[in-house]
């Protein structure tokens, strides 16, 4: 995405907050939400800050329930508004009907995860246990969100102006996958700039029957079945272009006999484990998706060719690695270190980690 | 309308009465006898009358009128089951200046829909409610619904509905009436002219509160569903009368203080 330069001072935030002040910025049209911890400072921090903020027109409403959050959300982003809801876990389980709907009737709009352990009421510590739930539809029947991953305070910012450029290009639900951590922890973050995201004409939405136009209906329902499967194709088309809105980072890689692949706050700690290991001499590398969906496989299968073995890291009980390893192939091993329930990995868990497989790699080889 | 028309013999008629431009020409898929397609149309000549059709957007449910955009010409959504009233408030609040409907039946909008249906009326978004009881699940093949009478047999009560197994039919209207969001709540019916004329008035006023901001409007219409009841159209209309209407009685239940 293009990066446009920036003269506003740091400031230092909350994840949340930075994000709640993205989509200020990004001229959102209505944000509909209910409580849930660790996310609700996105809401309290519309509902103090919006009133303040002349120049905009934001609708920001406490909905009853999260089901009744991304209702609305179907109704706003049908009747052609910039629009989006944030939850935690439990309450974007609650919306997974929604989001099928909404993934069918084609409506951008953006959802915000702000992941806790689970599963049940689980703990409100950070998780990255609902990769399979977010990357692989989540509700009924065949559909993809984009998601985008932010690993730092700075992204959960920057991400907003991208997610809402994804989903209006595509007509298409899009969800940021952070984790309690990045929700809560305090930046450095130097905001995005105000309005900077323009808005384009919705000749599909219902606004009102003109003269000159047929009505507009907003609908999941397709119940002849030759329709109903015309209008999977075109969903199936959709996400096949969106293949090419693939993004990921890598951090030395050039020179590297071990990959480590991460995603969000993981890929933060993997970061601090590839340092770790470099000054003990070991070429170890690290890959880390930026959008869980689409999914970098390509570049995975290539680096696959180039080192010894992988070790996927993240914060559940392996769920990114089955992805991993659909893209290696069986070229070589990938092995997976998680910890879950709130709990995280540190750097140095890592290294013992990757040391540990290393030792025993070599022992195979010798 | 004011269309002359000229026949073989040289006479000149006028057209005083056709089918408004709100309505497609599409048949309606309702069974004889239904009251959805009396109440489709009432409605869509009320938008007609007001001149409001470029201003109107309604939201379908799930239900028997899952597909009321077909016949309804005029802007709409359809929803997920019971969450209509959710989806309406998403659309109302941003668009204020349009108007804005759902058409619930009463396992959509007394059900599965309780919470959106109450916190909805509670916030007095400004819009307006259409709720069809007919006591039935009728989509799904006649089981029982929150509104199913006592006795009543369905083919999820087949020895009648009982008080110890499923509760009492829910009078969620009276409900409604009770909480401060609500401007105006009313019970309607069609099942004879002079109720079709009522319920006309009825929409009529709500749609004109809506455009005076006055919040929000609730219309119940008891109606019938004789494929569910098992019933010939006009033994459904005896029943309305006789079991239906004492336990649902017809009438406005909150008016606004004016």
């Amino acid at each position: 995405m293009e990066k446009e330069i920036r003269t506003e001072e740091p400031r230092l935030m909350k994840g949340n907050e930075a994000l709640a002040e993205a989509a200020i910025r990004a001229d959102i049209d209505a944000y509909f939400g209910y409580p849930i911890t660790p996310q609700s400072e996105v809401i309290e921090y519309l509902m103090r800050e919006v009133p303040n903020r002349k120049d905009k027109k934001i609708v920001v409403l406490q909905a009853e329930s999260e089901i009744a959050s991304i209702n609305m959300v179907y109704g706003a982003a049908g009747a052609g508004a910039r629009v989006m809801t944030s939850s935690s876990s439990p309450g974007i389980s609650l919306m997974q009907e929604g989001l099928s709907y909404i993934a069918s009737a084609q409506l951008p709009c953006l959802v915000v995860n702000v992941v806790r352990g689970g599963p049940g009421l689980g703990t409100i510590q950070p998780s990255q246990g609902d990769y399979f739930q977010a990357t692989k539809g989540g509700g009924h029947g065949d559909y993809h969100l984009i998601v985008l991953a932010p690993a730092s305070v700075q992204e959960m910012a920057d991400f907003v102006f991208d997610a809402f450029r994804l989903a209006e290009k595509y007509r298409n639900p899009t969800m940021i996958l952070a984790d309690g951590a990045l929700g809560q922890m305090m930046e450095k973050v130097v905001l995005p700039p105000d309005g900077g995201l323009k808005k384009h004409p919705k000749p599909w939405a219902t606004t009102g029957k003109t003269k000159d136009r047929n009505h507009n209906i907003i609908t999941s329902l397709f119940i002849q079945p030759e329709e109903m499967e015309k209008v999977n194709l075109e969903l199936q088309k959709k996400y096949e272009a969106m293949q090419s809105e693939v993004r990921w980072e890598e951090f030395q890689t050039d020179d590297a006999e071990i990959l480590l692949v991460a995603f969000g706050l993981s890929a933060r700690i993997c970061q601090k484990a590839v340092d770790l290991g470099r000054e003990k001499g070991i070429k170890v590398g690290l890959l880390r998706p930026i959008t869980l969906y689409p999914f970098p496989y390509e570049r995975i299968a290539e680096l696959a060719d180039k080192v010894e073995f992988i070790l996927d890291v993240e914060m559940n009980a392996g769920q990114m690695v089955e992805d991993v390893r659909l893209a290696v192939e069986g070229k070589v091993p990938v092995y997976f270190k998680g910890r879950m329930g709130g709990m995280i990995s540190t750097p140095e868990e890592i290294l013992n980690e990757l040391e540990a497989i290393h030792e025993k790699q070599n022992v195979l080889h010798d | 309308m004011n269309e002359k028309l000229l026949l073989d013999d040289g006479t000149e008629l006028e057209q005083v009465f056709c089918r408004p431009d709100t309505l497609t020409d599409v048949p309606y898929h309702y069974c004889p006898g239904c009251g959805h397609s009396v109440v489709h149309n009432v409605l869509m000549e009320v938008v007609d009358e007001l001149n409001i059709q470029d201003k109107t957007i309604g939201v379908a449910p799930v239900g028997c009128s899952v597909f009321a955009y077909h016949y309804m010409n005029i802007d709409m959504q359809e929803a997920a089951h019971g969450r209509a009233t959710a989806v309406a408030t998403g659309i109302k609040r941003v668009l204020p200046d349009k108007l804005v409907f759902s058409y619930q039946g009463d396992g959509d909008l007394a059900a599965i829909g309780t919470a959106e249906t109450i916190h909805t009326v509670n916030r007095g978004e400004n819009i307006l409610i259409v709720f069809i009881n007919n006591g039935i699940y009728g989509m799904t093949g006649g089981q029982m619904a929150p509104t199913t009478l006592l006795g009543m047999v369905t083919s999820t009560s087949p020895y009648g509905r009982d008080i110890h197994m499923a509760g009492y039919p829910l009078k969620i209207t009276e409900l409604i009436a009770q909480l401060p969001g609500a401007y105006y709540v009313t019970r309607q019916s069609v099942h004879n002219p002079n109720a079709v004329r009522k319920l006309k008035k009825a929409v009529t006023k709500a749609f004109e509160y809506q455009m005076q901001n006055k919040g929000i409007c609730f219309i119940e219409v008891v109606s019938n569903c004789p494929s569910g009841w098992k019933m010939t159209p006009v033994e459904t209309i005896k029943y309305l009368e006789e079991v239906m209407f004492p336990y649902y009685p017809l009438g406005d239940l909150k008016l606004p203080k004016e």
